[in-house]
């Protein structure tokens, strides 16, 4: 059996409030102890002096696109980027060709992760059939076979009665419904935030309200019926004002944010650049600076990237031709750290809470702790290094990031999965 | 003055002193065009082409004759006859005219930015020839040069611009040209046809921008120019206003509003019109209205941007 000794690292495991210089064992796929200068012998040494040591990071909401579009990314390069960018497991969601709508596909995408033995990926299916909102998909079954959530992501589930069975039905297995909120009336053939930035590239607008009114609906369902609902990226002032009144009554609703809506605004659309094309679309700096302030507040409960790989010839195109999404893997960790961490908006242990053990309550799955007997998925991560994005680095299939030619602080040092080395030194292994 | 940019994809890229020297070099166009014989050899051995992805015949045919007032050679491709049938992205479409040899490509697109992206990938000159609701430069400039061919000056008059500013890259240009040129510009439509924000679209650079008003007749006394834009009749469909019958009372320009407009009043539109919805059958014929001096300038000014692009290039290697 593998030992392996995590020496001399600041390790911070929020779930067990632990923040200080300390070892980690690992033996085989287990942590075995955690401690002050642990004496053992016969073992693996990684070095992690002036390194953070925290527990896997995960990333809830991610699009690895397989199957159906490989082109763009599989399960395996999807689970090499993750790596890349210091995450253990991943959340994929369902928007895949077929649907994730049955226990075959979500076998299958499981089965596939497997054969790539890389990450943990996390199967979401969808909460209806073909993601068209009308009649639910088998979530026993599902649950049976390894999904973690139900979400439409993409779309809404645009009928009230169909959103309140699925939140009622979802109850038997106390698994979150993820709502991508967007009411598609206001929002239909949107481009990006409605507002000034929409008026003066003549582009259709997206309105906040379209975002609110439909997190105010489900917010209002997840009351009704006393289940858990989960929003994802959310990007305006009006949903957290929404989200943090909800909390305020003890509702069962949590929420994500991405790097993305808190670092960029929608001026960085003011060139038509298609790679700042996503939905919800960017925001005014008073919504971001809402979301940071939440962030801070504790409203959000997670990080999310939203990785959404497209093909060249998707994003190279007339504006209104693109596609909505951009990768976000192998750039979320530096962009926090750089513009979230070290702008003082939120401590590291606060950020490395929200990558770790709060998607991991929300998705109820059994990881981000460093606790003795956890399964041992470890990031280290090196906060202080400098990187610099570059599109022919990225180990993702697809390169449609703006963040190209930035230049952040923090990278992963060395990460491992169920006791196994998959970066070490900075570079992916495997 | 010549212009040492490649492209015109909005008034944006132009200055003020820019915009007087190509309203100034219309003059001299539109003196050759008076004369016997219309043309001039300026771009002999250059070639224009005329992209239209979307329908037009107005603009598409004031750039054709431009350019052969000029003696460039002309080719004309639009939707029905391109690739773009048959699925060629407008990227390759770019480097394909691009390859034929074109010096420049008049650029028409539903899709706002398109002639920006189809300038990043193809090296010769890019004009826009209206871009979804984004811009229509060569329209502001020709509706500028018609102002002032009549009051002598754009400084200081104030323009009206009445109906779908939301849809309208006409609008847009025409707000942005007039505020720089030192016009003061009301938006007059319903709430529903006022985009979010159109009030700062320049007041971030020149500390102008616009006033909006949703009662015309609160207004239109006080008027030099009414400027009126085409409605679409689908915009009833989509709840934008009740009916076409509302919107032709409350916004319509008919003889019982031009009883109390200013004497030398300048009534526009771009065309093609809606008689009896945005303006009443009458008043599109009065002496006052200038919509056919509007299409006639249109060449002389695309003959300004095609030589200021085209021309201005040759001239400056010569002086070198």
């Amino acid at each position: 059996m593998r030992r392996l000794l995590i020496r001399g690292g600041r390790v911070i495991d929020p779930a067990n409030k632990i923040d200080g210089v300390l070892d980690i064992l690992v033996e085989g796929e287990k942590i075995a102890a955690v401690g002050e200068n642990l004496e053992v012998s016969d073992c693996e040494i990684v070095d992690a002096k002036n390194k953070i040591v925290t527990p896997g990071l995960i990333d809830m909401h991610v699009h690895l696109r397989e199957p159906g579009r490989e082109d763009e990314e599989t399960i395996k390069s999807g689970s090499r980027a993750a790596a890349a960018g210091g995450f253990t497991s991943v959340a994929c969601m369902p928007n895949t060709y077929p649907v994730n709508d049955n226990s075959a596909i979500t076998e299958m995408i499981i089965e596939k992760a497997n054969e790539a033995d890389l990450i943990n990926v996390y199967p979401i299916a969808a909460i209806t059939k073909g993601l068209t909102g009308k009649e639910l998909t088998e979530m026993s079954e599902l649950v049976d076979s390894g999904a973690v959530a139900f979400s439409d992501d993409g779309e809404y589930v645009k009928n009230d009665e169909v959103m309140r069975r699925a939140l009622e039905y979802s109850k038997m297995f106390d698994v979150s419904l993820i709502s991508h909120a967007e009411s598609k009336k206001l929002s239909a053939g949107g481009q990006i935030n409605e507002g000034y930035y929409s008026t003066a590239l003549g582009l259709r607008g997206i309105p906040s309200a379209a975002e609110e009114i439909a997190i105010a609906r489900d917010i209002i369902l997840s009351e009704l019926v006393d289940a858990r609902i989960h929003f994802t990226h959310i990007s305006t002032k009006g949903s957290l004002r929404l989200v943090k009144e909800a909390k305020e009554r003890g509702l069962k609703v949590t929420c994500d944010v991405t790097p993305h809506h808190l670092v960029l605004t929608e001026e960085a659309l003011a060139n038509y650049d298609t790679n700042c094309k996503v939905n919800p679309p960017l925001r005014t700096k008073n919504d971001v600076d809402a979301l940071s302030k939440a962030l801070s507040e504790g409203v959000i409960d997670a990080i999310a990237s939203d990785h959404a790989p497209h093909a060249i010839h998707e994003k190279e195109v007339e504006f209104s031709a693109a596609a909505f999404g951009m990768i976000g893997l192998e750039t979320t960790l530096p962009l926090m750290i750089t513009k979230i961490v070290n702008a003082g908006i939120l401590s590291l242990p606060k950020m490395i809470e929200k990558f770790t053990i709060s998607p991991a309550r929300i998705l109820k799955i059994n990881k981000g702790t460093l606790s003795v007997g956890a399964d041992a998925d470890i990031s280290i991560i090196d906060n202080m290094a400098k990187v610099k994005i570059e599109s022919n680095k990225f180990k993702s299939r697809s390169k449609n990031s703006p963040f190209i030619g930035w230049e952040f602080n923090g990278k992963v040092h060395h990460l491992i999965v169920r006791g196994k080395t998959l970066v070490d030194s900075s570079k992916l292994i495997k | 003055m010549v212009f040492k940019k490649k492209d015109l994809l909005s008034i944006k890229d132009l200055s003020k002193e820019e915009i007087q020297h190509v309203l100034e070099l219309g003059d001299s166009f539109k003196e050759i065009l008076t004369r016997d014989i219309k043309k001039v050899p300026t771009l002999r051995g250059k070639t224009v082409v005329n992209f239209f992805a979307e329908p037009s015949t107005r603009t598409r045919t004031s750039f054709e004759l431009a350019a052969k007032r000029l003696s460039a050679d002309v080719v004309n491709i639009s939707a029905k006859s391109s690739s773009l049938v048959k699925g060629e992205s407008l990227k390759d479409t770019a480097k394909t005219i691009e390859a034929l040899g074109a010096d420049a490509v008049i650029v028409r697109h539903l899709s706002a930015g398109a002639p920006k992206f189809f300038a990043e990938n193809a090296k010769c000159s890019v004009i826009n020839g209206g871009d979804g609701a984004h811009e229509h430069p060569t329209q502001a400039l020709l509706d500028l040069f018609t102002m002032r061919q009549k009051f002598g000056r754009i400084e200081g008059l104030h323009v009206g611009i009445v109906g779908d500013i939301a849809h309208s890259r006409v609008a847009r240009s025409n707000l942005l040209a007039l505020n720089k040129m030192g016009a003061r510009v009301t938006l007059i439509a319903p709430p529903t046809l006022i985009p979010a924000g159109i009030e700062s679209l320049t007041a971030v650079k020149h500390g102008m921008g616009a006033e909006i008003k949703y009662d015309f007749d609160s207004v239109i006394e006080k008027l030099d120019v009414i400027y009126m834009l085409r409605i679409q009749l689908e915009r009833q469909t989509e709840s934008l206003f009740p009916s076409v019958r509302e919107y032709a009372k409350l916004f319509g320009l008919n003889l019982e509003r031009l009883k109390r407009v200013k004497k030398d009043i300048l009534v526009m539109h771009p065309g093609p019109m809606n008689r009896g919805i945005e303006i009443s059958y009458e008043v599109a014929d009065i002496p006052q209205t200038a919509v056919t001096k509007q299409v006639a300038n249109g060449v002389a000014i695309r003959m300004s941007v095609l030589y200021l692009l085209l021309g201005g290039v040759e001239i400056e290697k010569v002086a070198n």
